[in-house]
């Protein structure tokens, strides 16, 4: 049972959830509410928006300025929203496809902008809520509804693809590991700049059932199993990660703020400059 | 002091939205829409007010509706291809219920079209181009003095009606400019939405009043919590599927519109009490139709002009009392019939109606219209 604080950010008349019993979801929606207990945030002041999917059915279980918007398109809401208000804390949950596939293209702006939201990608590694098809991180070779004979793509590497696009607080965590979780994403909400957090979440439903993992502690084992640590994983060769979900903070870079430039860039027209 | 100025109508649609209190445009660049856009980005900064280029057009319209739930009035602007994208966050802000402008200056198509030329083609689009039903309004201007009064108009019809409300400009208006004339501030009216005054925990963000069936609107940020959805919800404003729930919702975003459609309806007539010949025109088509029916008049020919100002809703019940006095109704059009359609459904067969088309990327002559005119006098 939660605690009364982490209690009082739920609207818990909509319980039980629509999460299948044992979705990694839970673990994740847990964390977020803890960091935001730690972070002594104010419900009325904080925004979390969502696209669709499974994942994003969090932000209706939680008692904030919520936003369940469209499918990918979720760090857009967010955007106009952060940038309106810029006083506003805005969280941006989303699930592995709405993130990388449909939304790719907002994802890697957001992280370029650099603008002060915390995204956190739940990875499940599967499209849940239509019920089991291949998203771009579906592992190569894993069985899905679309790709019934095994996946021939390659799968996408979140936390690199934010680097890449440019975020400037990037880590990974799992649900295995809850109370990591909950610091990094004090860490990401803390960080001035667009933050990732890439949390590996299962759906034995729709991945595991077809995939040997039927069970939600199957999938926790799985898991655990593929974890390393950053710094362990600094020696060991790309072969040895292959598979491997390399966990712990990636990038912590400190670097102009978008709406904090914007700003500066009104106060600079007030001073008759341009 | 009233000012006057020199202006193209895409300037003019962003200096009305100015004018309007419009503190926030998200965008993305497309022709012949842009200068809205680059307006925006020169102007908002200077006034303290947001403006963000998007990644996209799916991207701008979304953040324009973020703009709008923190509370600002938030505007878009776009053409063609940029509005096909826009309208899946178009259907979202329709289902919750966000205020906002989206301008489209309509270039031709299907697909990218002659983005450097007029059409008229988004007609129906405005009604019917994201999924699913709800009320719509659209207005259409055909002067640059219009497209500045139209601007701060839509912005009151979306704050007042809770929805977005659509600007159906096109290129060659965009492109022209006119002498607009602008009122001082404070001679025109400005309408905010309206605001919930109810104790914050007790608030309930989709319970409708039953004298309007419009929601109070709390912004994100002024100590009210709430949940914005693009599914079905219930006055709490959380997901529904229940039948009565489902309806209830889907019903009340129609009429809403419905209700007020008296309100919001506008139209320009000219000549038309002893008509028996209606040129029915909208945009900037209805500037070759005046010039045209202006010159059948002075030959003698009972001809007269009707222009919806609004396209949504349509101006059908003043149309069918039109229909009863005329003999003939010509709806010329930028695209192959679109708005004739509206036109016959109108006069319940009181008259005959014959449409008039053109789609090489040019317009209406005075001249083509006023040969119509002659070969039904």
């Amino acid at each position: 049972m939660p605690n009364p604080e982490v209690l009082k950010w739920l609207r818990t008349q909509f319980f039980p959830h629509m999460w299948c019993p044992g979705c990694g979801h839970g673990v994740i929606l847990h964390a977020m509410l803890r960091a935001f207990v730690d972070l002594d945030m104010k419900p009325e002041e904080t925004v979390i928006a969502s696209g669709i999917g499974c994942s994003s059915r969090m932000p209706g279980y939680i008692n904030a300025c919520t936003v369940h918007s469209t499918h990918g398109r979720s760090l857009a809401y967010a955007t106009g929203i952060k940038m309106a208000r810029p006083e506003l804390t805005v969280v941006d949950v989303m699930g592995d496809g709405d993130c990388s596939a449909i939304g790719g293209n907002h994802f890697i702006h957001a992280c370029r902008r650099n603008i002060d939201i915390t995204a956190i990608v739940m990875n499940n590694n599967i499209y849940g809520m239509t019920g089991g098809q291949a998203s771009p991180t579906t592992p190569h070779g894993a069985i899905a509804t679309t790709a019934p004979y095994g996946v021939i793509d390659s799968s996408f590497d979140l936390c690199r693809l934010a680097e890449g696009a440019g975020a400037t607080f990037i880590a990974r965590s799992t649900i295995a590991n809850p109370k990591q979780c909950e610091k990094l994403i004090v860490d990401g909400i803390k960080h001035k700049g667009f933050s990732v957090i890439e949390i590996i979440s299962s759906c034995h439903t729709q991945f595991g059932r077809r995939n040997k993992f039927r069970t939600p502690i199957d999938n926790l084992n799985r898991i655990k199993d593929a974890s390393v640590p950053f710094a362990k994983a600094q020696g060991m060769s790309k072969e040895e990660l292959a598979g491997k979900y390399v966990t712990g903070e990636f990038v912590n870079i400190q670097s102009p703020e978008y709406t904090e430039q914007y700003s500066r860039l009104v106060d600079r027209l007030k001073g008759g400059s341009r | 002091m009233t000012d006057v100025a020199f202006w193209q109508g895409n300037q003019a649609l962003a200096q009305g939205a100015l004018a309007a209190g419009c503190s926030f445009f998200a965008g993305y660049p497309i022709t012949p829409s842009t200068d809205v856009m680059e307006e925006m980005a020169k102007e908002l900064p200077l006034r303290g007010g947001k403006f963000i280029q998007m990644e996209d057009e799916i991207a701008s319209m979304a953040a324009t509706i973020g703009g709008s739930i923190a509370g600002r009035k938030s505007m878009t602007a776009s053409s063609g291809p940029g509005i096909s994208l826009k309208q899946e966050n178009l259907g979202l802000a329709y289902m919750a219920e966000i205020p906002l402008v989206l301008v489209n200056v309509m270039r031709g198509g299907p697909s990218t079209g002659v983005p450097t030329k007029i059409s008229q083609m988004d007609v129906m689009q405005a009604r019917w181009g994201t999924h699913g039903d709800h009320g719509t309004i659209a207005y259409s201007p055909s002067s640059v003095q219009e497209c500045f009064d139209i601007a701060i108009k839509a912005f009151n019809a979306a704050e007042r009606y809770r929805q977005p409300v659509l600007i159906l400009s096109d290129e060659v208006l965009g492109h022209m400019r006119e002498k607009v004339v602008i009122p001082p501030a404070g001679s025109y009216e400005i309408v905010e939405r309206k605001r919930p005054c109810t104790d914050k925990a007790k608030f309930i963000p989709y319970l409708a009043d039953p004298e309007d069936d419009i929601p109070a609107m709390a912004s994100f940020g002024d100590g009210y919590r709430w949940h914005v959805t693009g599914l079905t919800h219930n006055d709490f404003g959380f997901p529904s599927a229940k039948e009565d729930e489902v309806e209830k919702n889907i019903k009340r975003l129609v009429r809403k519109i419905n209700r007020f459609r008296d309100d919001i309806v506008e139209y320009e007539t000219l000549a038309i009490d002893d008509a028996e010949i209606v040129v029915l025109s909208f945009g900037t088509v209805a500037r070759s139709s005046i010039r045209a029916v202006n010159e059948a008049r002075r030959r003698g020919i009972k001809v007269g002009h009707f222009r919806p100002v609004t396209l949504w809703p349509f101006p059908d019940k003043e149309i069918y009392q039109i229909a009863k006095k005329s003999k003939i109704i010509i709806v010329p059009e930028l695209n192959c019939g679109q708005m004739v359609l509206e036109v016959e459904r109108a006069v319940h067969g009181k008259t005959k109606v014959i449409g008039k088309s053109l789609v090489n990327g040019e317009l209406f002559t005075p001249d083509e219209i006023f040969k119509s005119i002659q070969e039904v006098a």
